[in-house]
């Protein structure tokens, strides 16, 4: 609990551990607050049917919510008339001058935060993917910020966890991406980090997993736990193998 | 969301759009084309005619009769592991038929691209009118296409948010050489441009429209006229496919022998992965293209 997790992907395509961990989480019996920026509703839903798990139940019974990002965008966009509620779009930053993304911010305490009837276990925040955000016009600070005060909310007053996903590409000119992605990893107690082989594409060996303890964080002098594991992704499952022993060579 | 980076002198990713157009009409979609330079009215004049499935098979299995005669038969010292796998398909198995082929010396004729309903937004004529839009801050050019877009998305049924205009059909949506300078963007003249947001907000838009509606999009980009490199990493992330092509015309890949029958490559940079944990990965990786006199090959 109060864990901040960093999912990273380096020529590859980090998306199934977002997967995992939404219907990790649902089926855990959290409340998730799943901050979706590049993909619709459906496909999360049609792959969390694959690992067992219902989004549409679990938005109707107020476990999750959803922010699916592309269409917050268009409401913003091309909506004729303010929001009825009053409420600001999570995604105004858009709109304005300064990259300030404060509303976001709100969306997702407000969604977090426990009304009396809920009996859900402990928050989580879930976002895909944070490096859209720099696209839309958010600057690294901004971005940085948002983040800061979700952990602030999320993992400390309301003792939840945060999953966030990043890209990254080795020898990557966009800076402001390296920035974030940086300075991320130096905050994270955990860090997930998927990338593709580097002899390339493989049909039996989808990529490599880098898991990274960040004990040191915790100053007692010991070095950082790194496993290293190989994965292959299947329709309804990944499987994990030490690397060299993927089934194909046995 | 199709993203196409041009080759150098638009050549091949223009026959490509126009490929895309034309296999809209031959299907009966509608189709919505954009673009800041050629008039929608010509480039729709200029698609190539859909060739007639006899004589196209019997073209198809010459070649396909010839590449099996090459059989290699020297056995592998090195890769020994890989001789008992099934050599490469060289060629599309002609059993399976998945869209038509083109015969790009001759164009279609007017009774079958008027066939289909329309669409177009053509800049120039655009920039007159000065209806009030929300931009979110982006070049006006691309708002404008994007309200345009939305508008017909809307008003014909094709986000099935009006139950009675409900559409079966798809919109196939063609926008040809974004980010150039006829769409008021210093991307791809300036090292240091001016916005470098407004075409990645552009996309994101685009794509909210495409997933929420029967929609398809190709869209063509000079990318290598971007200077800034960071801008297509953010690209490649929000486009769904993401495809590059690359003419030898002027290059000095134009003289090497393992280049000779073709006329560039095909880099397949993304593919995507949509409602799936896997994505559809082909064993091919390494493909060129070559235009000769009737057909637009890649191999």
């Amino acid at each position: 609990q109060g864990k901040f997790t960093l999912l990273r992907d380096t020529r590859t395509d980090g998306s199934f551990l977002v997967h995992h961990f939404l219907s990790f989480y649902l089926r855990a019996g959290c409340k998730v607050c799943f901050v979706a920026l590049l993909q619709s509703f459906s496909h999360y839903n049609i792959v969390a049917q694959k690992l067992g798990v219902s989004l549409t139940a679990a938005r109707e019974r107020g476990q999750l919510v959803f922010l699916e990002g592309l269409k917050s965008c268009l409401d913003l966009l091309f909506g004729e008339k303010e929001e009825q509620s009053g409420q600001p779009s999570p995604l105004q930053f858009m709109s304005e001058s300064s990259s300030n993304l404060k509303a976001l911010f709100d969306f997702v305490r407000t969604s977090l935060t426990p009304t009396g009837s809920d009996s859900w276990k402990g928050p989580v925040l879930l976002v895909d993917d944070l490096s859209v955000l720099l696209s839309l016009g958010a600057t690294p600070v901004a971005v940085l910020d948002f983040i800061h005060y979700c952990r602030v909310a999320v993992c400390s007053q309301l003792k939840g966890n945060v999953v966030v996903l990043v890209h990254s590409n080795e020898d990557s000119e966009d800076e402001e991406n390296e920035l974030v992605v940086n300075s991320l990893c130096h905050h994270s107690d955990l860090i997930l980090w998927v990338e593709g082989l580097a002899t390339g594409f493989c049909k039996d060996v989808h990529g490599q997993i880098k898991i990274i303890r960040r004990v040191s964080l915790e100053l007692t002098a010991e070095q950082d736990h790194v496993q290293i594991y190989q994965y292959k992704i299947q329709d309804k499952n990944v499987t994990f193998f030490a690397r060299g022993l993927s089934a194909a060579v046995l | 969301l199709v993203f196409t980076e041009e080759d150098k002198y638009g050549l091949y990713s223009n026959l490509l759009f126009k490929c895309f157009l034309a296999e809209g009409v031959v299907c009966g979609h509608d189709l919505f084309v954009a673009s800041a330079k050629d008039h929608p009215d010509n480039i729709l004049k200029e698609l190539p005619a859909p060739l007639l499935d006899d004589t196209h098979r019997n073209e198809l299995g010459e070649e396909a009769t010839a590449v099996k005669s090459e059989d290699f038969q020297d056995s592998m010292k090195i890769a020994w592991r890989y001789q008992n796998l099934p050599k490469m398909e060289a060629s599309p198995t002609t059993s399976t038929k998945f869209g038509h082929y083109y015969d790009v010396s001759k164009t279609m004729s007017p009774e079958l691209s008027q066939s289909i309903k329309w669409h177009s937004f053509y800049l120039p004529e655009e920039l007159s009118s000065q209806p009030k839009m929300k931009t979110c801050n982006m070049n006006s050019a691309y708002a404008r296409l994007l309200h345009s877009l939305q508008r017909i998305i809307y008003q014909e049924g094709f986000d099935g948010s009006d139950p009675q205009k409900k559409q079966k059909n798809i919109l196939r949506i063609g926008i040809q050489s974004l980010g150039s300078m006829l769409w008021g963007d210093d991307i791809c003249s300036s090292d240091t441009p001016e916005d470098i947001h407004s075409l990645t907000k552009f996309l994101y838009v685009l794509r909210g429209l495409l997933r929420k509606s029967l929609s398809a999009c190709i869209i063509t980009v000079p990318a290598h006229l971007i200077q800034n490199k960071a801008i297509m990493e953010r690209v490649t992330n929000l486009s769904d496919t993401v495809v590059g092509l690359e003419s030898f015309i002027g290059s000095e890949r134009e003289t090497n022998p393992l280049y000779k029958d073709y006329h560039g490559l095909v880099h397949v940079h993304q593919i995507p992965r949509l409602n799936s944990l896997i994505c559809d990965v082909s064993d091919t990786k390494d493909l060129a293209f070559r235009l000769k006199r009737k057909l637009f090959t890649i191999e």
